[in-house]
């Protein structure tokens, strides 16, 4: 196991203690719940989709530092990219926590690389990409909430 | 300590699981609600049934078969004295305290419940003690009902008083509470039930390793556990019922074993407890049972009592002089349990940072998704006790906790 504060870095922290785009969007034209049966995470994520382009994000619920921390995240990094842009942003993510030393693309990933920290924690990857099988559920037009189980 | 007839450091040399590092500390296992670790005792019956002894039981008449049912049965009949039951064929072997339930859903619930008639449960029982009663009533048309709690944890009796009512067929009520650690006081709770004629099942999962252990005193018509919990093997569980209600119930699985004759026409069962174990049981799995049940009679439940006791009121000590900490499930009586919160921290964050300081505790709902929402918190951390457990061991894992709050801070 590597060291704990690989795992919570400071990022992360802030993340959790003030997130980002912590709000129920109104106008979201898209939106998906996603639920960790195991631990109990909860979050509904909001996407405002323009003519291909996500315009506008937002989350709520509840769970631990690092599933609302890689939400919190999620809603700032893909505010502004169009769908298939984060189509491809979810495959790095998913690869980055799933697939340990395959190669990523730590520009594209910016801060969210962050959390490859979470790669080293089996019980904890489900925790950090719950939100992200969400936006894809979203983004994909699947009705379904999403479990990680 | 101050209880010297207990040696728990000689205790724990029993127990050779708890002797290794983990992430490079001395492992602290503090999840033994989930399930408890095994005496090398219990090990040496598994690895001796299967060295010398393997045979299948009731069937042979060779040597090793008839040793492997000696061995089978002279386990049962240990059950039965651990417990107290009045017969052997009272007990009977089911992989745990979830399949008891379900068998006695299944069978006793299938046969008496019906249209309109009620099954009780209470506010904090595992989820193993509320989906066969859910299932089994939306099944029958039956409706289910809840004896809610306080805010300690502790059961609502004159609610429950008023709950029973002439359509209650059954009572179906946790000894001990797995996410609080509250004891139910089961003798008034049996006591006010067969008052109107209504039998009571009792899941004793988390009270075996705790107490003893008297169902002909408590007054309980079924009485579940499970081996795991009791330093036992897993896959090996029992179901006591009074002779009289398995005799009129109908069997659970059928197949080999549990007839007595079978043509194309017709099938006697066999009797008890045989009618209810079709197929090739847990030959091992028994055999380690009873080796755990001679290693705790050996240790004495009396004693294993008073320590655990005494460990419980140290730990509630140390744990509530923490700033930000609150322990759900005050109960009076309770025993083993330390569930809590802590501040924001989500408790999946505190299971991964002492974990990673080698201390073992379990997050989340602990299958009780209902005395979560009571408490209206998602998740708790529970740490849950043994008699192997020490009160260093404790203060290990409130330095866990400092370590927790130091990295939220």
């Amino acid at each position: 196991m590597s060291d704990l504060s690989d795992l919570y870095q400071e990022i992360l922290l802030e993340h959790n203690n003030k997130p980002r785009n912590f709000r129920k969007l109104d106008d979201a034209t898209v939106y998906c719940e996603g639920y960790n049966p195991l631990c109990g995470d909860r979050y509904t994520l909001y996407l405002k989709l323009d003519e291909g382009v996500i315009s506008d994000t937002g989350f709520q619920g509840a769970g631990c530092a690092i599933s609302k921390a890689s939400a919190s995240m999620l809603t700032q990094r893909v505010k502004g990219m169009s769908v298939a842009e984060a189509e491809v942003l979810f495959d790095h993510f998913h690869r980055m926590l799933t697939q340990p030393g395959a190669p990523i693309d730590a520009d594209f990933l910016d801060d969210l690389e962050t959390l490859s920290g979470v790669a080293d924690y089996p019980t904890r990857i489900k925790c950090a990409i719950l939100i992200w099988h969400a936006l894809h559920s979203a983004l994909t037009g699947s009705d379904d909430a999403v479990t990680t189980e | 300590m101050t209880n010297p007839s207990f040696d728990v450091n000689k205790i724990r040399k029993d127990f050779p699981v708890l002797h290794q590092e983990i992430n490079g500390r001395p492992l602290v296992y503090l999840d033994n609600a989930a399930t408890s670790q095994k005496p090398q005792c219990v090990i040496d019956a598994l690895v001796g049934y299967y060295t010398t002894e393997n045979a299948n039981v009731h069937r042979g008449v060779h040597t090793l078969s008839q040793r492997a049912t000696d061995d089978y049965e002279a386990a049962r009949s240990k059950v039965r004295r651990f417990i107290n039951a009045a017969h052997d064929h009272e007990l009977i072997y089911v992989r745990g305290a979830t399949e008891g339930i379900n068998l006695v859903a299944q069978t006793f619930g299938r046969a008496n419940v019906g249209p309109g008639d009620e099954v009780i449960i209470s506010a904090m029982e595992h989820h193993s003690n509320i989906v066969p009663w859910q299932v089994l009533c939306q099944e029958k048309g039956a409706h289910l009902r809840v004896i809610p709690i306080n805010d300690a944890g502790e059961l609502l009796l004159d609610q429950y008083e008023q709950l029973l009512s002439p359509r209650t067929k059954l009572v179906s009520i946790v000894h001990q509470s797995n996410a609080l650690g509250t004891i139910n006081p089961m003798t008034a709770i049996i006591e006010l039930a067969h008052s109107k004629g209504v039998p009571v099942l009792v899941d004793g999962a988390q009270s075996v390793p705790h107490m003893t252990i008297d169902v002909q005193k408590m007054g309980c018509d079924f009485f579940v556990f499970s081996g795991h919990k009791l330093f036992g093997p897993t896959g090996i569980g029992v179901v006591y019922g009074r002779a009289e209600l398995l005799e009129a119930m109908p069997p659970y699985q059928t197949g080999g074993e549990m007839i007595r004759s079978v043509t194309f026409e017709e099938t006697l069962y066999n009797v008890l407890p045989h009618k209810f174990e079709a197929g090739t049981p847990n030959i091992a799995g028994s055999i380690g049972l009873g080796a755990a049940i001679d290693y705790i009679d050996a240790l004495g439940m009396d004693r294993i009592n008073a320590y655990e006791k005494e460990l419980l009121d140290y730990g509630s000590d140390a744990l509530s002089r923490i700033e930000g900490l609150k322990i759900i499930g005050t109960a009076k009586e309770k025993a083993g349990i330390l569930s809590f919160i802590l501040g924001d921290v989500h408790p999946h964050d505190i299971g991964t940072i002492l974990d990673s300081q080698g201390i073992a505790i379990r997050t989340g709902h602990h299958c009780a998704q209902p005395v979560m929402d009571r408490f209206g918190i998602p998740a708790t951390a529970r740490a849950s006790l043994a008699f192997y457990n020490t009160k260093a061991e404790i203060d290990t894992l409130v330095e866990g906790i400092d370590q927790v709050l130091e990295v939220f801070s």
